[in-house]
Formats: structure tokens, C-alpha cells, sequence
């Protein structure tokens, strides 16, 4: 037992040095846009972890989750930008976005519980397109919003009257603002990963799973349906509302173009194709997805160049092109995701010679699956 | 005198035209052994689910411990104490059968998505106690050796115990078993049964669907027959048994 903690504690501490020291690799051999990705990778890490609650945990299909990172976002800048000329500090608005994202999440929870599969997604995804389009329109009559322009020179998170958003001189190099933004992010990424981990393995964690096992047989054991959907809702939502903030403050811009369905699916695709339900395998989605189209991005161009001596395919679809045959690929061979848990791998692998009677056979207790 | 500890009245449930539940009314007494038989499609799982919850009936009474329980929720009722198996196992397959025990503990608890996050002193002991409890009620159905199996890998008779351990961690004073026994060979069914008396014996009133008509016989200290939605017949086992009419139906259903 003390071999196995001082193996983990070992782990621990040489994941917490290479972290530490990442950016820094990173932005010195590939550039300060690199550093940059890896900022987007960790906001991506809390998003996915997010939607993994509503959809990984609980199993509700959300495809609109993208809504609650832009309330997130466009609280933040709305209340820290010269657009309404309110400043209001970063460490009440980033709660507030969570706050105000959790109330929208049971605002969505709320009609579609008595709804599954096929419809909840749907109706979840007309919700995402309906935030998006307020967030488009509200700038008539009367301009909250800003409409399609978005709001610009949103203001970067200060720490001690020291602001994120400008450049730090260290050791006579100076430091571009994506770096201190990094270890913001990752200090957020991680306590995301805790509070997953905690939730995961509680009566709560339990009780949704419970729910995505069989939600007649959780009801029947006493589980209150209603109040375990919305708080799946509602916690998922929560990181989505601080994920937004953290990208406001960190593009300094937000517009409705960046909570289009394409990204809901982003997130969605990093949850399923990291492994649905397993926090480590969604922390690898969503670098893998994070990460790869920049990646692609950096090789098609260069290597057209090189081979033929001129463009032949326009990089932008090349890279989209690659991108989806890539996730094709991964999800015919790992249907489960790359990282699965336990318990989802298994649910893939003997679905067939399944010891439990599935929807057919529910007949006899009268009850539709 | 005999103390009632469920009540149901006139209870009707349609689905469309079919009439599944006609004028259903019957009383089960606190520690008894209660039997509902009847062929198969005479109502008597639609009478467990208007029971649990899981269906509303269309009229009728229904209390339990002097607690109206007429259209309410599924855990609502759980809450006041009536606990179920499913006649087609509903396990929650992918969890082991200690979580599965552990998720029946959910309804007697309280920690939240805080406590769980900050994981402060009251939650962990919580925790540990849930834990505690489904362990002690895996070893008393008998499955305490596969805890960590998931439920879905265990055998036959194991699920039926298994759900049976799930329904008592929500303390119930009532547990009602649709058809237990179901698959089982007569050695199983024998163990069985004496789990059965086990319970009874600590003071849970049992509510039991069978169609081993010996088994009913022995176990049960009065017994309900169901026939197209009604109740055709009611009394202790011998009286049951000789009842013309309950005779009638069985052949009937026999012949058709
Ligand atoms: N959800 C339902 N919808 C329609 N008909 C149902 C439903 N549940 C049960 N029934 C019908 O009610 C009748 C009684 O069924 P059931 O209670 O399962 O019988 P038993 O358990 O006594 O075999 C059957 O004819 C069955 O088809
Ligand atoms: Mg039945």
C-alpha cells in the first residue's frame, strides 16, 4: 500500500512538473500561438468535463450545450467591457456566469424531462440555436447584445491589480499574456477534474448513473428523477458558464459566431470520442481535438507547397476533410472512445451476450423502456 | 385484531379498452406473508405498478401506514416504505451489485452535490455508512462473494437476490416480490423461500406474486386471486385452493 501511494504521489508530482513547465517547451521550440492552443485545450478539457456530466454521467443527450458557455461569455462581456460601459471585477462575474448558466440549464431541464434519446437531442439542440440567435438579434431595439459585431475590448482578468491580459517581463524575456492565462486555466482545468472525480464517485455520481442504466428501475428504488436530471443539467452547465467567462476575458472579444451548433458537436465529438463517461478519456479528447486541426493546419499547407510547388487543395478543407475521416476512423475502430471506463467499454463489448433482459423482454412488467 | 398496513378500494386501471384493474380492493396486515396469483395477463403486475407508482390508477383509494398514497410518485412511495423487485430483472446492469445495493441507500440519505464535492466529514461518513449497509445486505441475501461483480455477470438466482438486497436498502415496510422464483430450480427455490421467512421475521411485511402454487401454499398466510382484472377470491391458502371459482379460473386459463 505505501509502494502503490508513493508510486502515485511520484506520478502526481512528475505530471505537476511537466504541466508546469509545458508552455514554456512549447512556446519556445513552436511559438506563442502554440502556447495559445494549449490555453484553447484546457478551456476545451472544462467544457468537455461539463457536457460529460450531462451526457457521459447521466446519459441525456445534450446538443445544445454550447448555450451555456456562451451565457457564460456574454456575461462576462457584458459586464466588463466599454459596450455598456459596466466593469464590474472578474472574481463576481465569473461566478455570476455560472450562476446565471446553471439557471439556464434548468430552464432547458426543466420541458424536456419526460424527453429521450432521439428528441431530447434535438430539442436540445434548438435550444443552443436559440441562445445563439438571441445573442445575434438582441441589438434592436434596444442594444444588449451587439448583435452578429459582438463585443470587443472586453476587459482581461486582474489579479492584484496586475492584469492578465498584458505581456510579463521575466528574467529579461518578456512573456506573452498567453502563458500567465495558461496556468489559470490549468489551475481551473484541475479543480474541473476534481470536482468531476468527486461527483462521480457519490451518491449523486450513483444516482446518474442509475438513471442511464434504467430510469424506471432508479425510480423505482426511490430516486427523485426530476431533481437528478436538473442537477445533471444544472452541473454541467455550471463549468460550461465558467468555461465562457474564462474565454471572454481570455479573447478579449466574443461573437454568436463562436456558439454555432458545429461546436456543441466539437464538445460532443470530445466526449465521445475520448470515452464517454471516463474523465481521463474526455481530457484526452479534448486535447486530441483541440490540438489536431491546429496541427493539420501547420502540415497541409507546407506539404502542398513542398510536393507540388503550389496549392492543390485549399488547406482549410484539407484539414476538415482529414479531420472528420480521422474521427470516422477512431469511432469505427473504438466505438467505446479512445479511453473508455470500465463499465462503457464492457457495455460495447458483451452488449451481446447480455445476462439482463433488455427492451423487448420489459413487456411483462408493463413498462416501456 | 389485525393491524392493516396497506388499504387499497376500488382500484381501476385502464389501458384503452382493456380493463386491467376492475374494482381491485384488497388489505394487507403489518408481518404478514401476502400471495396474489392469477393467470398469466390477470393484472397482477399492473396491480404492483399501480402500487409502486410506476402507474396511476384511474379511481380508487389507496394508503399505506396511514399515509394516502393515491397517485404519487414512484419515491414518494419508496419513501413511505414499499420497496419492489421487477418480474423481468432490473438491474442496473453495468454497476456492480455493491452499487447497486449502494443506489437503493439513495432514498435514506441526503448528501448533495456539495457535500460530494467538498467531501466534508458528514458526507464521508455517510459514504462509509452506505457502503457498510449494502455490504451487510449483499451477505444477507446470500451474495456477499460477488460483491464487486458487476450485475449483469451474475447468475440467475443471484440478480433475483441481488434486486431483492436493493429493495431492503430502502428499509421498506413493505416488500413486494414479483414472481421471485421465476427460473428457478426447486433447490433455489427452497433457499429462496427461506429467505423470504427471513425477512418476514424482521419485520417486513411481504407482498409476493408466485405462480408455484406449493410454494404460495406453504409461504403465505393469505393469499389473493386475480382473474381478468379482478378479484375473484381471497382467504387463507386452503380456503383458496378449494374455492370453485378460483378452480374455474385456473382451468380455464388452461384450456385457453
Ligand atoms: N403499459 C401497458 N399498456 C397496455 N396494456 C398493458 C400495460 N401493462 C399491462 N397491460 C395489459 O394488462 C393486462 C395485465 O397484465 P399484467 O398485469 O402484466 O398481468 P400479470 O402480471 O398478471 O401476468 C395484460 O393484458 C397486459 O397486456
Ligand atoms: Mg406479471
Amino acid at each position: 500500500m505505501p509502494q502503490n501511494q508513493s508510486k502515485r504521489m511520484l506520478a502526481f508530482a512528475l505530471s505537476g512538473i511537466v504541466l508546469a513547465v509545458l508552455p514554456f517547451i512549447v512556446g519556445s521550440t513552436l511559438g506563442n500561438s502554440w502556447v495559445r492552443t494549449l490555453d484553447f485545450a484546457l478551456l476545451y478539457i472544462m467544457l468537455a468535463l461539463g457536457l460529460n456530466i450531462v451526457v457521459g454521467f447521466a446519459g441525456l443527450l445534450d446538443l445544445g450545450y454550447i448555450a451555456f458557455y456562451a451565457v457564460g461569455a456574454y456575461t462576462f462581456a457584458l459586464l466588463n467591457s466599454p459596450h455598456l460601459s459596466i466593469f464590474m471585477p472578474w472574481w463576481f462575474i465569473l461566478p455570476l456566469g455560472a450562476i446565471l448558466a446553471a439557471f439556464f440549464g434548468i430552464m432547458l431541464g426543466t420541458p424536456v424531462l419526460r424527453l429521450r434519446g432521439d428528441y431530447l437531442a434535438i430539442v436540445t439542440l434548438g435550444f443552443g440555436e436559440i441562445i445563439r440567435i438571441f445573442m445575434n438579434n438582441l441589438n434592436a431595439p434596444v442594444n444588449i447584445t451587439n448583435g452578429p459585431q459582438g463585443i470587443n475590448m472586453i476587459k482581461p482578468i486582474e489579479v492584484a491589480g496586475f492584469s492578465l491580459g498584458k505581456p510579463v517581463e521575466l528574467f529579461g524575456t518578456t512573456y506573452n499574456s498567453v502563458y500567465i492565462y495558461y496556468y489559470l486555466f490549468l489551475l481551473l482545468a484541475v479543480l474541473t477534474v476534481i470536482i468531476c472525480h468527486r461527483l462521480q464517485h457519490s451518491r449523486i455520481g450513483r444516482a446518474w448513473v442509475a438513471l442511464r442504466e434504467d430510469d424506471v428501475a432508479a425510480n423505482a428504488m426511490g430516486l427523485n428523477i426530476r431533481n437528478i436530471k436538473l442537477l445533471a443539467f444544472a452541473m454541467g452547465a455550471t463549468f460550461g458558464g465558467v468555461a465562457g467567462g474564462l474565454f471572454a476575458s481570455f479573447q478579449g472579444f466574443v461573437s454568436p459566431e463562436s456558439f454555432g451548433l458545429m461546436e456543441s458537436i466539437m464538445v460532443l465529438a470530445m466526449v465521445v470520442l475520448g470515452g464517454m463517461g471516463n474523465i481521463s478519456g474526455v481530457i484526452l479528447g479534448a486535447v486530441l481535438l483541440t490540438v489536431t486541426p491546429e496541427l493539420l493546419r501547420d502540415i497541409i499547407g507546407p506539404l502542398q507547397m513542398k510536393a507540388f510547388g503550389r496549392m492543390i487543395v485549399d488547406p482549410e478543407n484539407a484539414r476538415m476533410l482529414m479531420f472528420g475521416l480521422a474521427l470516422i476512423v477512431v469511432m469505427l475502430v473504438r466505438p467505446e472512445g479512445l479511453w473508455p471506463s470500465k463499465r462503457r467499454k464492457a457495455e460495447f463489448h458483451d452488449a451481446l451476450d447480455d445476462g439482463i433482459p433488455a427492451a423487448d423482454s420489459q413487456a411483462a412488467d408493463g413498462l416501456k423502456g | 385484531m389485525a393491524d392493516a398496513l396497506l388499504k387499497i378500494e376500488g382500484i381501476h386501471k385502464r389501458f384503452g379498452g382493456l380493463h386491467a384493474l376492475n374494482d381491485v380492493g384488497l388489505t394487507i396486515n403489518r408481518g404478514e406473508i401476502y400471495g396474489l396469483i392469477g393467470p398469466n395477463g390477470a393484472g397482477k403486475t399492473t396491480l404492483f405498478n399501480v402500487l409502486t407508482g410506476l402507474y396511476q390508477p384511474d379511481e380508487g383509494k389507496f394508503t399505506f401506514n396511514g399515509q394516502d398514497l393515491f397517485r404519487q410518485k414512484p419515491h414518494v412511495v419508496v419513501k413511505a416504505g414499499i420497496a419492489r423487485t421487477f418480474q423481468n430483472i432490473r438491474l442496473f446492469g453495468e454497476m456492480t451489485a455493491l452499487e447497486n445495493v449502494m443506489v437503493g441507500r439513495h432514498v435514506r440519505t441526503k448528501a448533495g452535490a456539495l457535500g460530494a464535492i467538498l467531501r466534508d466529514r458528514a458526507t464521508m461518513a455517510e459514504e462509509k455508512a452506505i457502503r457498510d449497509r449494502a455490504r451487510e445486505l449483499l451477505n444477507y441475501v446470500g451474495i456477499g462473494n460477488v460483491a464487486n461483480e458487476r450485475a449483469r455477470n451474475l447468475s440467475y438466482g443471484h440478480q433475483r437476490r441481488l434486486e431483492i438486497a436493493r429493495a431492503l436498502a430502502t428499509d421498506p415496510t413493505l416488500l413486494a416480490l414479483d414472481e421471485p422464483a421465476a427460473g428457478m430450480n426447486p433447490r433455489e427455490t427452497e433457499d429462496l423461500q427461506a429467505l423470504m421467512e427471513k425477512v418476514r421475521s424482521s419485520g417486513v411485511t411481504l407482498l409476493l406474486i408466485e405462480h408455484d402454487v406449493k410454494l404460495m401454499m406453504t409461504l403465505c398466510d393469505r393469499i389473493a386471486v386475480l382473474d381478468y382484472g379482478k378479484k375473484i377470491a381471497e382467504g387463507v391458502p386452503q380456503e383458496v385452493k378449494s374455492n370453485p371459482r378460483v378452480i374455474e379460473a385456473y382451468l380455464g386459463a388452461a384450456h385457453a
